[in-house]
C-alpha cells in the first residue's frame, strides 16, 4: 500500500470519511464508560477532597488535549510549511479549534473547580495564566491564518506562530514544579506510583482516550470541509480563467 | 445510592454537573456547527 497516495488532498478526502464515524463511535462508548467509571465506581470522596474532586475527570484531559493538539497542530504547520505540503497545512487549521475549545474546557473547568476548593474563580497563578497564554496562542493562530487572503502566505505564517508558541507547553507542564504555584502538582506522573484509586485512575484514562477519539473524528470532519472550500476555489479560479 | 443524593454531590452539584454541561455544550456545539458547515458546502458544491 502506497500511503504517499494520502498526502494528496484528493485521494484522503474519501479515506476520512470512512474513517470519521469509527471514532466517533468510539469515542461515545468511551465517554460513557469513563462516566461510569468516574460517578459510579470512583468513591464519593477521594482523600482530603469531597464530591467537587469528581470534576478532576473531565478537567485533567481537557487540560492534556489543550496541549497535545497544539503540540501537534505546530508540528503539522511546520511540516506543510517546510515541505510545502497543503494537506499538513489544512490539518493544522482543523486542529486549531478544537485545541482551543479544549483548552477553553479545561479553563472553565478549573474555574469551577477552584471556586469552591481554593474561595477563587481565577487566579494569576504560573499554569492557569500559561493555559490562558496557550488560549490566546490558539485565537491568534486561528485570526492570523483567517486575515491573511493569500491561503499559503496564511499557512506559512500561521507556521511561525505556532512553532514559537510551541515553548508554551513545556512550561505549562512544569510550571507547578519551577513556580510555587496555588495550583496543585500533577497527579499522574510517568514512572512513579499514581496517587489515586484504580476506579479513578481508570476513569481519568478513558477519559482521555474519548477525548482523543472525538478530537480525531471531529478534526477529520473539519479537514473535509477545508478540503472542499479550498480545493473547490482553485478550481473556480481555472475555471473563472479559462 | 440515592438519586437527590447523587445529584447534590453533597452541596457540589453546580460545580460538578457545571463542568460535565460545560463541556456537552461546547464539544456538542462544535459538533453542530461542524455539521451546518459540511451542509452548506454540500449545497454550494452541488449548485456548481
Amino acid at each position: 500500500m502506497n500511503w504517499y497516495k494520502y498526502a494528496s488532498p484528493s485521494a484522503f478526502y474519501p479515506l476520512a470519511g470512512k474513517m470519521i464515524p469509527w471514532f466517533a463511535v468510539s469515542a461515545a462508548i468511551l465517554f460513557a464508560v469513563a462516566m461510569y467509571f468516574g460517578f459510579v465506581l470512583a468513591p464519593a470522596r477521594a482523600g482530603d477532597q469531597n464530591q467537587v474532586y469528581h470534576i478532576i475527570f473531565i478537567h485533567v484531559a481537557a487540560a492534556w488535549m489543550g496541549m497535545f493538539l497544539y503540540v501537534l497542530m505546530a508540528v503539522y504547520a511546520g511540516i506543510g510549511w517546510a515541505f510545502n505540503a497543503r494537506l499538513a497545512s489544512m490539518m493544522a487549521s482543523s486542529l486549531a479549534i478544537t485545541g482551543a475549545i479544549f483548552t477553553l474546557l479545561s479553563l472553565v473547568t478549573g474555574s469551577l473547580w477552584g471556586k469552591p476548593t481554593w474561595g477563587t474563580w481565577w487566579a494569576w497563578d504560573a499554569r492557569i495564566t500559561s493555559t490562558l497564554i496557550l488560549l490566546f496562542l490558539y485565537i491568534g493562530f486561528i485570526s492570523l491564518q483567517s486575515a491573511i487572503d493569500d491561503q499559503r502566505r496564511a499557512d506559512k505564517a500561521g507556521a511561525v506562530l505556532a512553532l514559537v508558541g510551541v515553548i508554551n507547553v513545556p512550561i505549562i507542564y512544569f510550571s507547578v514544579q519551577w513556580w510555587n504555584t496555588l495550583h496543585q502538582g500533577a497527579t499522574i506522573r510517568l514512572l512513579e506510583k499514581p496517587k489515586m484509586t484504580s476506579p479513578m485512575l481508570i476513569a481519568m484514562l478513558v477519559m482521555l482516550a474519548a477525548c482523543w477519539l472525538y478530537s480525531i473524528a471531529v478534526v477529520l470532519i473539519r479537514l473535509r470541509c477545508i478540503i472542499l472550500e479550498r480545493e473547490q476555489n482553485a478550481a473556480w479560479v481555472t475555471e473563472g480563467a479559462a | 445510592m440515592n438519586w437527590s443524593e447523587f445529584f447534590s454531590m453533597g452541596g457540589y452539584g453546580f460545580y460538578v454537573w457545571g463542568s460535565y454541561i460545560t463541556a456537552l455544550i461546547l464539544l456538542g456545539g462544535e459538533v453542530v456547527s461542524l455539521r451546518r458547515r459540511k451542509r452548506a458546502l454540500r449545497k454550494r458544491v452541488k449548485r456548481d
